[in-house]
């Protein structure tokens, strides 16, 4: 039996992670960690409500009280899901670079004074291969990034990939599975990229029109899932097949597109708080990732990019400006009014002829 | 329902279009290839330009395989990369399999706001090793121009003489996927903006190879754009197999004697086609 224990318990996708986990025959005891503000955020929330099963620890991964977690348990699995995305979540990018490089390192050094552990399954992003006019329109898991990307979120992502591989040098015996997601959509996700495609305006780069993968929560919860039940040591790109691009994205989600020129926005990412060059580069250049190697492993294809999104789409049309059902009715409309014209103009166009026939027979 | 006509169904396929447009409905490959854009909206607009004001002659365009991999080696002149585009329309209206030339175009294309987003669009990608290989990988049919920069923008003095094909890269990337090499003459495109000369600081300021001087522009502004109607013609030269040497792809004397190869053939093939057309604005 596998006793595991799973970081970033306090946020939406670490809680679904532990929770399913809990409730799997095949796992002994499931102990879910994060700090104790992210549980009180959380416990305002919804995510805490069903932590059945689960036993949680309120514990600073920036301290080193998370070893005597692992240690006490006798974990043998760890799940490091406290990788902090966005800095708006946490109260600025000093504390998310802190949480997420001091927060892997605690964590590190406490997997490898416990001897007990056996396997490291950790959160990573395709923000790791960067974005630029240089790369690959197609990222392999092989491909190094051209240079380090301007994202503090990407080079957070670099660094904590780096310490994994430290600790992989170092413990041998420790199976890692690295899993580089592109960003999550679903009926429930939150994310800033979910609340940026439901905005009913939304704005997008002037004369850039991105390659952009989605996957669907369900699909990564149910890969972090076997990534801890079976075993698939490695680096994979989770991401549902397929594109899309990011002016279709809009218009499926029934939104307006405005675009704006790209010095505007690289201001907009020195000015505005909780949004930086992470979301300029990938809203300028795109990126797409291959998944072969995720299939061929897990023997488990995601739902594609445009399902997914457009079950997220779904789920957010309140509000939207144009549509799609009311875009076909427009088309509907629009077709049989012009047939009706015509008809009617050939009809018209009839009468006179016949009326022509009718003088000439009368003279 | 009333019995429509030709019109009726034309209407309202239009219309369909147009809502499959603006709803979202269409597919685009992982390199950001939009098939529909490319054949109902990009394609008939360049077919106007094709048919009418270059008069695009082909030749043995069966030498193009009807499926499966292939590497579409052409000459490039022209100022402005509008020989690109007429090759794909050549490929994509005279060939019996309507087969979509996959370009690999230059960095600055994908650095340049709008160009990218168009060339993505007309199933274009960055001119590099994964990218070629992936494409040839998946049996796509890819065009590359190995001058690059140093073919589109020489002088007109220097036009249809071939500038030197880069490290031959593209060799390598047709001996790994085993896919044949189609090298293409294209006589027509240098004419269209004599380069006469580059102001090289403008250019430095843009960030651009060069900034031209043609007898139209900058002189006469946006009119300058207009590209001279001078008669093209496009051959197709005989596929070249790469088989004997697949297993020699690091091998940096197979490459070179192969790039030669094909550059010999389309040097060939241009004086052949020029000595045809004496008249570079004639019928």
């Amino acid at each position: 039996m596998r006793t595991v224990v799973v970081t970033g318990v306090g946020r939406y996708l670490g809680a679904r992670v532990a929770v399913r986990l809990a409730r799997d025959p095949n796992v002994g005891r499931v102990i879910g960690v994060d700090a104790a503000h992210a549980l009180d955020v959380a416990a305002g929330g919804d995510v805490l409500d069903d932590l059945t099963g689960v036993e949680v620890v309120r514990a600073d991964l920036r301290a080193a009280e998370v070893a005597s977690v692992i240690a006490d348990a006798g974990a043998d699995t760890v799940v490091h899901l406290a990788v902090v995305t966005s800095p708006e979540a946490v109260g600025g990018r000093a504390a998310m670079k802190d949480l997420n490089i001091i927060g892997t390192m605690q964590l590190l050094a406490a997997c490898q004074q416990a001897p007990t552990v056996r396997k490291l399954v950790v959160r990573s992003s395709t923000a790791a291969y960067g974005a630029s006019f240089r790369d690959p329109a197609v990222f392999t898991e092989d491909t190094e990034p051209r240079e380090v990307p301007r994202g503090g979120f990407a080079r957070d992502i670099l660094d904590i990939e780096g310490y994994v591989r430290g600790f992989c040098r170092r413990r041998p015996d420790v199976m890692a599975t690295v899993l580089r997601f592109v960003p999550f959509v679903g009926r429930h996700a939150d994310t800033r990229l979910t609340r940026y495609f439901s905005q009913p305006v939304v704005p997008t780069v002037l004369g850039r029109d991105p390659r952009l993968q989605f996957v669907h929560v369900d699909d990564a919860l149910e890969v972090l899932h076997r990534s801890v039940t079976e075993d698939h040591p490695g680096t994979y790109n989770v991401a549902g097949p397929g594109v899309l691009l990011l002016s279709q994205a809009i218009r499926r989600a029934g939104r307006v597109a405005v675009p704006v020129p790209e010095f505007g926005l690289a201001a907009a990412a020195t000015l505005i708080p909780g949004f930086s060059y992470d979301q300029v580069d990938l809203f300028v250049h795109g990126r797409v990732v291959d998944v072969s190697r995720l299939i061929g492993e897990y023997r488990f294809t995601p739902r594609p990019t445009a399902e997914a999104f457009d079950e997220f789409a779904r789920a957010h049309r309140l509000d939207a400006l144009l549509p799609p059902d009311r875009v076909r009715a427009a088309e509907a409309t629009l077709r049989d009014s012009i047939r009706l014209l015509r008809l009617g103009g050939q009809w018209a166009r009839r009468r006179v002829s016949e009326a022509r026939a009718d003088q000439v027979r009368e003279a | 329902m009333p019995v429509g006509d030709e019109w009726d169904t034309r209407i309202a396929s239009a219309l369909a279009l147009l809502r499959r447009r603006l709803t979202g409905e269409y597919e685009v490959d992982e390199f950001g290839f939009d098939r529909e854009l490319t054949d109902e909206v990009i394609y008939p607009a360049l077919r106007v330009l094709y048919r009418h004001w270059f008069r695009v002659e082909v030749f043995n365009v069966e030498h193009v395989p009807a499926a499966g991999s292939a590497l579409v080696v052409a000459n490039h002149a022209g100022t402005l990369p509008v020989d690109s585009l007429m090759l794909s329309l050549a490929v994509h209206d005279e060939h019996p399999a309507h087969r979509h030339l996959r370009l690999l175009g230059a960095d600055l294309v994908f650095r340049t706001p709008i160009v990218s987003e168009i060339s993505r669009k007309l199933g274009s990608t960055l001119a590099c090793h994964p990218d070629a290989e992936r494409l040839l990988g998946a049996g796509e049919l890819v065009g590359v121009f190995p001058e690059g920069f140093k073919g589109v923008g020489k002088p007109y003095w220097q036009r249809y003489r071939l500038q030197r094909f880069g490290r031959g890269g593209f060799v390598s990337a047709a001996l790994k996927t085993k896919a044949p090499i189609v090298p293409v003459a294209i006589v027509g495109a240098e004419e269209i903006y004599p380069l006469l000369g580059n102001i090289k600081p403008l250019a430095r300021l843009l960030g651009t190879p060069y900034f031209p001087v043609t007898p139209t522009f900058p002189w006469l502004g946006p009119l300058g754009a207009v590209p001279l109607p001078s008669k093209w013609l496009i051959e197709f030269g005989e596929p070249i197999d790469p088989t004997p040497w697949v297993d020699r792809a690091d091998d940096p004397m197979v490459v070179f004697n192969l790039t030669d190869q094909v550059r010999e053939v389309i040097q060939t093939t241009l004086h052949r086609l020029l000595a045809r057309r004496p008249d570079p604005f004639g019928d």
